[in-house]
């Protein structure tokens, strides 16, 4: 372990060019030049750019992962086998991938490992606010943490060198506000770096217990360096102006700093655990006050106050939500809150788009009062009124296990009127092994896979079902009806869910099926389905409203009312099969 | 010194591609020596929600969001948004919007009223308001739309029209870059 590798100018001496890269462009652009081969990620909000960026690198080996587990796991063989290797995901993705995460901090590596979690204060696109930075601390992993996109390239970058150096795996941890803030990088070239051999060494790679023991004593020994030389470190910056208040912080949250209060004495954190303590009782003495400046939980602020430092923090800025300039003016300055959005204003939450396929399986939920165990997907968005037609959303692929526990709380008839719902790349993602329990331990619930032949949410990323890998290019493609059926299960239909009458007629035989059933409702996304559809148009409307329950963006009510947008219909037809009075017609009908 | 200095939101409705705009100006401000930095949203909002997008222009930018009642500038694609998006303007602010109004899903269903006058949020500021959709279809496409609202802003600043049109340029596919360099001309020609 050589501390000088670590310890020179992280940033490029003679770039090639200055450009304005969002910070997953400029993670995916240091990894690239720090001479990465193998990038393996499953998508999630806010990470997924960065493999997207690297997959238009030829150098590099990028594939999207049926999971983050499996894409860790594939990160991980490539970097043992000497590859520099990479793995993107959201912070709830870390979850999935935590265990090979965890043991890989004892085998160490070969080659660089990096591993990219995105966090989502405020919960922009994301079911919970966890800080990864307790992964860190959990795994013994060192964790650095960029606050723009400048720094995002560099400390990708450092992050190579760091896992060689000190043979371990090495997260970069990012931010919504980072991950997706443009700001100015300068660019570099593609170092040298020679793939390196593959070496058979099962004392350090094949964790039994005799030899873990042995590599725990290594993460140790490593750990302690790290500590040590985390106080010299160029990333960690102390900058003495104004000594009345000192601030600790790091990632954004140190642009807002800058900006709140521009003459305050900072300690700025490029890594984020281990922490150099030496280094922040260095800064602690100089100041008068010392607070501490995160976002989500007071990590640092407990390991400050554990090593006997005082200091303030989150009695002052709270775990809830993003920090931001004009909250720390306030909390610290005093200064008033100024005045935030008018809440009387109409709110314009996102809906599922005219079109979407996904509309017709959940109207049909909606109707037959189906209780949803949901999942994560655009598709949660049919949770919210008029649909509400979602009872429970918890992770990725919880739906399939959620469904079967109910029906071991309240008995085989409760899944007569209940579904489990998840689209194609969740049901990849993690809902498989849930399928082949609820057939192997005898229970009796439908499962609707909703398969829109993409990820969506996500912006649109293969997945093994679509029959194209990352580079747009034809793949193997997993055939779901087979797959469902190699699980045991018996009862499988495949629906259009434009077909509302077929959708319903499959979800009231699959339900009352007293066995494992699944329907696959099939129709690609309607931001991907290019065929041209006349729009559809109301003649002699009566008012009922009956079309309105589908939650169209295109059904608009007027009055006593109700008028078909054209800009905004896809010609689906829905509201046409819904209409009692048979009032709405497709513009080529209408016309005749 | 940045030849120009300010805070700028920019907001509309998931799907109008109010991310080309401020890549256009992050392009712009970059290629005119300026700091900049610029925040966006992608995600579950993009589907047909809120959305919104900070551009921050000038030489001590740290922050890349525009802090309440700090945008100096507000664009908007759609009425009802220009309206929610008032708190970030500053005192004496400019907003440049787009008349369009997009219903959002309360007031489709009822369960809520679209404004009469969505714009008399803005009052206490300066409005520059025009149907920029119209004008984006004569000009042959409604994805233009972006570009005539640029056009209506680039008055404010004090960039030469050939760096702008440099910028679209480099921004948009060439086989929509006249239509789109039209729709800015007249959008230009309004503010004239």
């Amino acid at each position: 372990m050589d501390e000088k590798m670590l310890t020179d100018d992280v940033f490029v001496a003679d770039p090639v060019e200055e450009r304005l890269m969002l910070g997953n462009e400029a993670v995916a652009q240091g990894a690239w030049e720090a001479g990465l081969r193998v990038a393996a990620s499953y998508p999630g909000t806010p990470s997924t750019e960065i493999t997207e960026c690297v997959a238009r690198f030829p150098e590099v080996d990028c594939q999207w992962a049926p999971n983050e587990k499996v894409a860790t796991e594939v990160a991980f063989g490539a970097a043992m086998a000497g590859a520099r290797a990479m793995t993107c995901m959201k912070h709830v993705g870390v979850n999935v991938a935590a265990d090979p995460i965890f043991t890989a901090a004892y085998t160490g590596v070969n080659a660089g490992l990096v591993v990219v979690c995105a966090d989502d204060p405020a919960m922009h696109s994301s079911q919970n606010e966890q800080d990864s930075r307790y992964y860190a601390r959990a795994a013994h992993i060192p964790m650095l943490e960029p606050s723009d996109s400048r720094e995002c390239h560099a400390f990708t970058r450092l992050a190579f060198t760091m896992s060689e150096e000190l043979d371990t795996p090495v997260f970069l941890r990012l931010t919504t506000r980072v991950a997706h803030a443009r700001s100015v990088v300068a660019i570099g070239e593609r170092a040298d770096v020679p793939l390196r051999p593959y070496q058979k060494d099962a004392m350090k790679y094949v964790m039994m217990p005799g030899m873990a023991r042995k590599r725990h004593l290594k993460v140790e020994a490593r750990e302690a360096f790290l500590s040590e030389a985390a106080n010299r470190l160029p990333i960690n910056v102390i900058k003495m102006r104004d000594t009345s208040v000192g601030i600790i912080t790091s990632g954004v949250c140190y642009e807002y700093v800058r900006d709140a209060m521009p003459h305050a004495s900072t300690l700025k954190l490029g890594m984020v655990y281990p922490l150099p303590m030496k280094l922040i009782r260095e800064f602690a003495q100089k100041v008068d006050r010392l607070i501490v400046v995160e976002e989500l939980e007071g990590l640092i602020e407990r390991e400050v106050l554990a090593a006997g430092i005082p200091c303030e923090g989150k009695n002052l800025t709270g775990i809830q939500g993003e920090l931001s300039v004009e909250k720390l003016r306030s909390v610290l300055l005093g200064a008033p809150m100024p005045q935030g959005e008018d809440t009387s204003i109409p709110a314009r939450p996102p809906v599922l788009c005219p079109g979407c396929p996904h509309r017709g399986v959940f109207y049909v939920l909606n109707k037959l009062g189906m209780r949803v165990m949901g999942d994560i997907g655009c598709y949660t968005l049919a949770a919210l009124p008029p649909l509400s037609a979602m009872d429970a959303c918890l992770c990725m692929g919880a739906s399939i296990g959620m469904a079967g526990g109910a029906e071991r709380a309240q008995g085989k008839a409760f899944s007569r009127g209940t579904v489990a719902v998840l689209g194609d790349s969740t049901f990849i993602h993690s809902g498989i092994t849930s399928l082949v329990d609820a057939v192997y331990n005898r229970e009796t619930i439908t499962v609707v896979i909703l398969d829109n032949r993409i990820t969506g949410m996500t912006g649109h990323q293969q997945n093994p079902a679509t029959g194209y890998d990352i580079h747009n290019q034809p793949a193997p493609q997993l055939n779901l009806e087979k797959l469902v059926e190699s699980c045991g299960v018996t009862d499988v239909r495949v629906v259009d869910p434009f077909n509302l009458k077929a959708t319903e007629q499959a979800i009231r035989e699959a339900t009352a099926n007293e066995q494992v059933s699944v329907v696959i409702a099939r129709r690609p996304c309607a931001l991907l389905d290019k065929t041209a559809r006349p729009s559809f148009v109301i003649d002699g409307c009566r008012g009922c409203g009956a079309c309105m329950k589908l939650s169209c963006p295109a059904i608009e009510r007027h009055g006593k009312i109700v008028e078909i947008n054209p800009a905004l219909c896809s010609g689906c037809g829905m509201c046409a099969q819904v209409c009692p009075f048979k009032a709405i017609k497709s513009g080529r009908e209408a016309r005749v | 010194m940045s030849k120009a200095a300010f805070d700028l939101v920019i907001v509309g409705v998931g799907g109008q591609g109010t991310l080309l705009a401020s890549k256009i100006l992050g392009r712009l401000a970059l290629s005119e020596n300026c700091g900049v930095k610029v925040s966006e949203v992608h995600g579950m909002s993009q589907r047909g929600g809120s959305v919104i997008t900070h551009v921050r222009v000038g030489d001590s930018v740290h922050s890349p969001m525009v802090a309440l009642g700090g945008a100096d500038y507000l664009i908007s694609f759609e009425a009802l948004e220009a309206a929610r998006a008032a708190c970030y303007l500053k005192p004496g602010g400019t907003a440049i919007v787009n008349t369009q109004h997009i219903l959002p899903m309360p007031v489709i269903t009822g369960a809520a009223a679209y404004p009469e006058d969505p714009l008399a949020a803005l009052a206490s500021y300066r409005v520059e308001s025009a149907d920029a959709l119209g004008i984006a279809v004569e000009c042959g496409s409604q994805k233009a739309l972006n570009l005539v609202l640029l056009g209506m802003f680039s008055r404010h600043l004090p960039f030469e029209e050939v760096a702008w049109r440099d910028a679209i340029a480099a921004c948009v596919p060439q086989k929509s870059l006249e239509v789109n360099l039209a729709a800015f001309a007249r959008g230009r020609a309004l503010m004239g």
